[in-house]
């Protein structure tokens, strides 16, 4: 091989890697002049009400707003029925054959786990409207992916700290076995300093809790801290108030809330949770969206719905900042980074793991002025709570 | 510990008596009819959809519960004379086969008519609250409403076995069928009657256990299993070995499910230990079948030879 030919080969290599590289880095999607978003949510099975409400508060805001960032929008909605090799294939589907610019998704942490990849080495950029494992807070953490929710542990660190400040001494812990539910009793003990009057593990999807209720009236405790979400948790409580421990402090996190108030309804009245944010917060940006919230869908916004909504808010406010030329990635990155929007939660801007930085709550379940059921403040427990895992960030 | 031990001891017996009146009309299909059905399951989670649906309709559990025994009767002939009705002189492959075909097509039915969302029944005034045990303790008035039903109709269908015609031809039937058609019965009327009992109690006790847990498509089979291990322990065509080997089921998977774990977690990590306590908590109830199948291989009360 001569020295030309040598030259030429180099040239050639490092030009067609130098396209290559350009070609990840600018997805095909950005090329065009239409805004396209994908919704990645559970809209089928025993958590369905979770993805609806994620879904409804994006909607509503994307309704409000028209062309999101000025731009003609198109928004396809996916149901993942909870099943982490559906999502993956779904996912892959919206990024390559229909070269979404924004994957929004989802309600669980392991389906976030499973479309993560796909999506973000596509270049494309992932907005969680719930799910906040640890890894992806921490050493997994990427500029492509940011959440408008919370890291998953931060809930249940505000129900310890709770715990903390009302003295109790001996609390009575329960959670399903698996991966969240072991991480919701590490979060809760990370801010509790008490003794633990018992542990209890339940099979994921147990609907009879009359043994887990039989150990706890057994054993006395200060207060209980469970994690039951979906249709456990409205059985949890159901049985909780038929057992008549109704004078036990109840506390929760993702368990009472608006999407298993209206079946629980006065059974769950009084009970304690940790949130980011409830629907009677007091600001103006969330009075407006409580209202068209209510007067659309005639029920009460959870958390997923204003998640929802914020990331819609966040994708209008960045392709805006970038005069819809989403071809520029860094600054498309640096746009989103500036939560240039007013969240209905009130504070809120990105950490260095592009998770919230923002305020936690006691919130207790009331039944509201209009008849229907909803979580509502009680006190601020943290403030600007950044959470635990965003030091070991390293963004790339 | 003496406290939680009452409270279970409660719990299994209401566990109990839920599994007897499921297991109930599954031993006597299963004894007088020779017909394995899968489906019996289905009934227990059709009689909860019914009840949420008459209760939502009505708005009273009580015209729920009321309307939902002649819809059970209903389900119970219809599902008799098309399906069960020609699996009679089949094998019990085959009747397997029918059975859990029917399960699948219930299951996706259920799911069509009422959605995937699990549904729930409310609790009637009546019953809702809970009663002072000992010291502090409580146990739902509901729970106990539960085992008394189901000791009445325990000592009602006790009556209805061993001393009326219909009881005797049963007791005969499950003993030597051909002999009691030989006798000039009609044997294809008895086992409609044998299968309509059966699904009126198993759509009962759906309903009945509605309020507490919250109804969805997959209920069904979740109890099957656990009532296939009381006929077999009770022995088939026995009701009571039915009722025994329900008590004896559900006492045992409510004692081993909080004490087993209780034990373990003095050596092991607590996630562990409820792992491996809830593993073992249904292991003892095989356990306890093959060693009774040891002794006693037609179950406690085995009438057949």
């Amino acid at each position: 091989m001569t020295l030309t030919q040598q030259l030429v080969a180099t040239t050639a290599l490092t030009l067609g890697f130098a396209t290559a590289v350009a070609a990840q880095d600018v997805p095909i999607s950005a090329q065009d002049d239409v805004l396209k978003i994908g919704l990645v949510l559970t809209l089928s099975g025993p958590a369905a009400a979770l993805g609806e409400q994620a879904r409804n508060g994006f909607m509503l805001a994307a309704e409000r707003m028209g062309d999101m960032g000025g731009v003609p929008t198109e928004i396809t909605i996916v149901d993942d029925e909870q099943r982490p090799d559906l999502a993956s294939d779904k996912a892959r589907e919206l990024v390559q054959r229909d070269n979404v610019d924004f994957v929004v998704g989802t309600i669980f942490s392991n389906i976030l786990t499973a479309i993560y990849q796909p999506v973000t080495e596509s270049g494309t950029i992932l907005i969680s409207p719930n799910a906040g494992p640890s890894n992806f807070a921490g050493a997994g953490c990427n500029p492509n992916f940011f959440a408008t929710s919370y890291q998953n542990d931060q809930n249940h660190e505000v129900m310890g700290a709770y715990a903390e400040t009302q003295g109790y001494k001996n609390v009575f812990l329960l959670a399903p076995n698996y991966q969240a539910g072991q991480d919701s009793l590490a979060g809760f003990k990370h801010s509790y300093t008490g003794a633990v009057a018992g542990e209890v593990f339940t099979e994921l999807g147990q609907l009879d809790f009359s043994s887990e209720l039989a150990q706890i009236a057994a054993y006395q405790p200060d207060a209980l801290f469970a994690f039951m979400p979906g249709g456990m948790g409205v059985n949890l409580v159901k049985q909780f108030d038929q057992a008549g421990l109704g004078a036990l402090p109840f506390l929760s996190a993702f368990t009472v809330d608006e999407t298993t108030l209206p079946a629980t309804q006065d059974a769950a009245v009084g009970l304690m949770g940790g949130a980011n944010w409830a629907p009677d917060l007091d600001n103006a940006a969330n009075a407006d969206f409580v209202a068209a919230y209510i007067e659309k869908y005639n029920a009460v916004p959870g958390s997923y719905a204003m998640h929802g909504y914020d990331a819609a808010q966040l994708i209008d406010s960045a392709v805006r900042k970038v005069g819809g030329n989403l071809t520029d990635r860094d600054a498309l990155h640096a746009a989103l980074k500036a939560a240039d929007f007013t969240s209905p939660r009130g504070d809120f801007s990105f950490g260095v793991n592009n998770f919230p930085v923002q305020d936690f709550y006691l919130v207790e379940a009331v039944k509201r002025e209009d008849g229907l059921y909803g979580t509502s403040i009680k006190e601020k427990i943290f403030d600007d709570y950044v959470d635990t895992y965003a030091a070991s960030c390293t963004m790339k | 510990m003496m406290n939680l031990f009452v409270l279970q001891l409660l719990n299994g017996l209401q566990l109990g008596v839920l599994l007897f009146l499921i297991a109930a009309g599954l031993t006597l299909v299963f004894g007088i009819m020779d017909v394995v059905n899968l489906a019996h399951g289905v009934l227990y989670m059709v009689g909860a959809y019914f009840i949420a649906t008459f209760a939502a309709l009505t708005g009273s559990f009580w015209l729920g519960l009321l309307l939902t025994l002649p819809a059970a009767v209903a389900v119970g002939l219809i599902l008799e004379i098309v399906v069960i009705r020609r699996l009679y002189n089949r094998s019990h492959l085959d009747q397997v086969l029918a059975t859990f075909g029917l399960v699948m097509i219930a299951n996706e039915t259920v799911k069509i008519v009422w959605g995937t969302s699990p549904l729930s029944v409310p609790l009637p005034e009546l019953l809702s609250g809970a009663v002072p045990l000992m010291g502090p303790l409580q146990y739902p008035v509901y729970r106990l409403a539960i085992i008394a039903t189901g000791l009445a109709v325990a000592g009602g269908l006790y009556v209805l076995i061993n001393h009326t015609r219909i009881g005797m031809l049963l007791r005969a039937g499950a003993t030597n069928r051909a002999m009691v058609s030989a006798l000039g019965i009609d044997i294809g009327k008895l086992f409609a009657v044998v299968f309509t009992l059966g699904a009126v109690l198993a759509c009962g006790a759906g309903a009945i256990v509605a309020p507490i847990l919250s109804v969805d498509s997959g209920m069904g089979e979740s109890v099957l299993i656990l009532t296939f291990v009381v006929v077999v322990i009770g022995g088939i065509g026995s009701i009571r070995g039915a009722f025994l080997g329900a008590i004896l089921v559900a006492v045992v998977d409510t004692m081993g499910g909080v004490f087993g774990p209780i034990l373990l977690r003095s050596v092991l990590e607590p996630a562990a230990a409820g792992q491996i306590g809830r593993m073992l908590a249904p292991m003892l109830i095989y356990i306890l079948m093959a060693a009774l199948l040891c002794v006693k291989p037609q179950g406690l009360f085995g009438g057949r030879g």
